[in-house]
């Protein structure tokens, strides 16, 4: 039987790590993030768990932990925010390339400088083509949600690659809200025994783990990894659907919310979609045929279906909460923007950055947005293409 | 078109405890049955410093997750904030400001911007130290807050709380008795202008 009850975001990751008793935690505190080996430390100390809990002088470490630990055949886990992904950063992508499925709690939060400890999305977004797999929540459900999907997903043959499950700093992450939480004895058949097929201390069959890759084979293993981030979209899905099987909660790359019939429709990732929710709700009370598309997977980037589920629209606004410095939006509003161009019938598309370092997102923001959506269909054209929302003056 | 939540927002300065009633109430709303959502701001926090904290409670999830900018009802636990924030900001005048203060709502009143709503007062203060022997002003706020608002049914409200302090305090049973007798006495002295 599932359990009703009321968790923060961070209490509800912390939850399933319990759950799913990993082999080990590389464990080092940042804000917003470290509730969670907090929290996990508590589960430790009370013997709930038979996790390595490795304390680390940096996340540096904390990564450096996982990759030893997922090498030797375990399965590892740490969490972290904002400069700590950041130094994390090279060991990133030797996770990745070693194909080794660590699972990090991402809980987004601004990067530096000015300091700032609130949530937006440059930490990952930052780490985008690290090789991660990238999976974003709205609220503490989905942070839980997610968070059981993720092995299932990065330990899968077809993909073995590292799963970073994000959820928004503060917002998500210390707002205490109901959840449904899974039976312990479910989590633990959903989410399986970790049996990695090679490692380093299998006898029988030892192997070398990060060799010098020379020229003639370097590509080969860098198309490795491209095809297995191609499975890794079915896999997502697959277990989605099982997910949806065990808790009648289906997740697949995004949701569409009242977007089959939309005129103009928003596209943005993590909590602000529930702000938008109920921003459509109010249009569409007013007759307005308003939608919105909430990306959970970034990574692999749903290309094809993102362009099917947009394409009928008139006018859209993709939602970047972080700063490219491209001079032209956001990454998400490159990879829409790029999805779309494949298709014939294209709805205009303006990319908005909103939201950077904590400042907040309301109803009445979204509902401007949509107000300059309609202006565009009006004019027919898309106006200034990158805008940013929500900044003083 | 959905219910729409009640919306609390709490004023207190950093380390009195605040965001931790918010949470309470959260907790408390929750036991109910209620959808609830309990979340703090947080700046460059330090001890002393001003803090807010933010509940919507409601009988469907509420899906908005930004601030509270027209909050139905607003709690102040510390009264020298009065002075220096905008307490009464976007509050509904059909609501009510609770403030912990040793004065009557008609004293304070003016204090409050020309607020025409209605005005509680507690004096959490003397409330905590009488209960509790100490200054945590965060206990009896809950009460006075549960009472105003009406969002828990009150007696339930009270058969939750020992209920949780019982769980709560498992290794400290000498303060759950403290604890109820701050809550009720809370509820029995808020006065209303």
């Amino acid at each position: 039987m599932a359990k009703r009850d009321r968790l923060s975001g961070n209490e509800a990751v912390a939850y399933a790590m319990r759950q799913i008793d990993p082999d080990v935690m590389g464990a080092f505190p940042i804000t917003p993030s470290t509730e969670i080996p907090q929290y996990f430390a508590q589960y430790v100390a009370d013997g709930l768990v038979h996790t390595e809990f490795v304390t680390v002088e940096s996340e540096h470490s904390s990564m450096s932990t996982c990759i030893g630990a997922e090498a030797a055949g375990a399965r590892a886990i740490t969490a972290t925010s904002s400069c700590g992904l950041a130094l994390m950063w090279e060991l990133l992508y030797v996770a990745a390339s070693y194909r080794l499925p660590v699972t990090l709690a991402c809980v987004n939060r601004a990067l530096t400088g000015p300091i700032n400890i609130n949530n937006d999305h440059s930490d990952s977004m930052g780490a985008r083509d690290t090789g991660w797999i990238q999976i974003y929540a709205e609220n503490n459900q989905e942070a839980y949600d997610n968070y059981l999907q993720a092995m299932p997903i990065g330990e899968n043959p077809a993909v073995r690659l590292p799963v970073m499950v994000c959820q928004d700093g503060f917002i998500t992450s210390h707002a205490v809200e109901n959840i449904e939480l899974c039976d312990d004895a479910d989590v633990k058949s959903f989410v399986g025994e970790y049996q990695p097929e090679h490692f380093l201390l299998k006898h029988e069959n030892p192997l070398a783990v990060g060799p010098y890759g020379i020229s003639p084979y370097y590509m080969e293993a860098k198309m490795g990894q491209a095809a297995a981030m191609q499975e890794a979209k079915r896999v997502i899905l697959e277990v989605g659907r099982r997910f949806g099987e065990m808790t009648g909660r289906t997740y697949g790359f995004f949701e569409s919310y009242q977007l089959e019939d939309a005129e103009t429709a928003v596209v943005l990732i993590g909590s602000s979609a529930g702000t938008a929710r109920a921003c459509v709700d109010e249009l569409r009370a007013q007759g307005k045929k308003a939608g919105m598309l909430k990306l959970r997977v970034f990574r692999p980037f749903p290309f094809d279906e993102i362009a099917a589920a947009l394409s009928h629209c008139k006018a859209i606004a993709i939602m970047d909460k972080c700063e490219s410095f491209s001079a032209a939006g956001g990454p998400l509003g490159a990879e829409v923007r790029a999805a779309l161009y494949g298709c014939k019938e294209r709805p205009v598309a303006v990319n908005y950055v909103y939201g950077l370092g904590g400042r907040d997102f309301r109803v009445d923001d979204c509902a401007e947005i949509f107000r300059a959506l309609d202006e565009c269909v009006a004019a027919g054209e898309t106006g200034a293409p990158y805008r940013h929302i929500g900044q003083r003056g | 078109m959905k219910n729409k939540p009640v919306e609390i927002r709490w004023h207190g300065r950093g380390g009195q405890g605040a965001k931790t009633a918010c949470l309470l109430l959260a907790d408390a709303a929750f036991s109910s049955g209620k959808y609830v959502q309990g979340f703090p701001e947080y700046g460059p926090e330090r001890m002393g410093a001003p803090i807010t904290a933010y509940n919507r409670i409601s009988d469907e999830r509420c899906t908005v997750h930004s601030n509270i900018y027209n909050p139905d009802y607003v709690v102040v636990v510390d009264e020298t904030l009065l002075e220096s924030v905008d307490v009464t900001h976007g509050l509904s005048k059909d609501g009510a400001i609770i403030i912990n203060t040793s004065k009557a709502p008609d004293e304070v009143r003016p204090l409050l911007g020309g607020y025409p709503g209605k005005v509680c007062t507690i004096d959490a203060r003397r409330v905590s130290e009488e209960t509790l022997g100490k200054n945590f002003p965060n206990t009896p706020m809950l009460a006075a807050a549960v009472k105003v608002s009406g969002v828990v049914e009150p007696e339930r409200f009270v058969a939750d709380m020992e209920a949780s302090f019982r769980h709560k305090f498992a290794h400290k049973p000498q303060v759950i008795d403290g604890n109820m007798r701050a809550l009720t006495q809370s509820m029995q002295e808020v006065k209303a202008g």
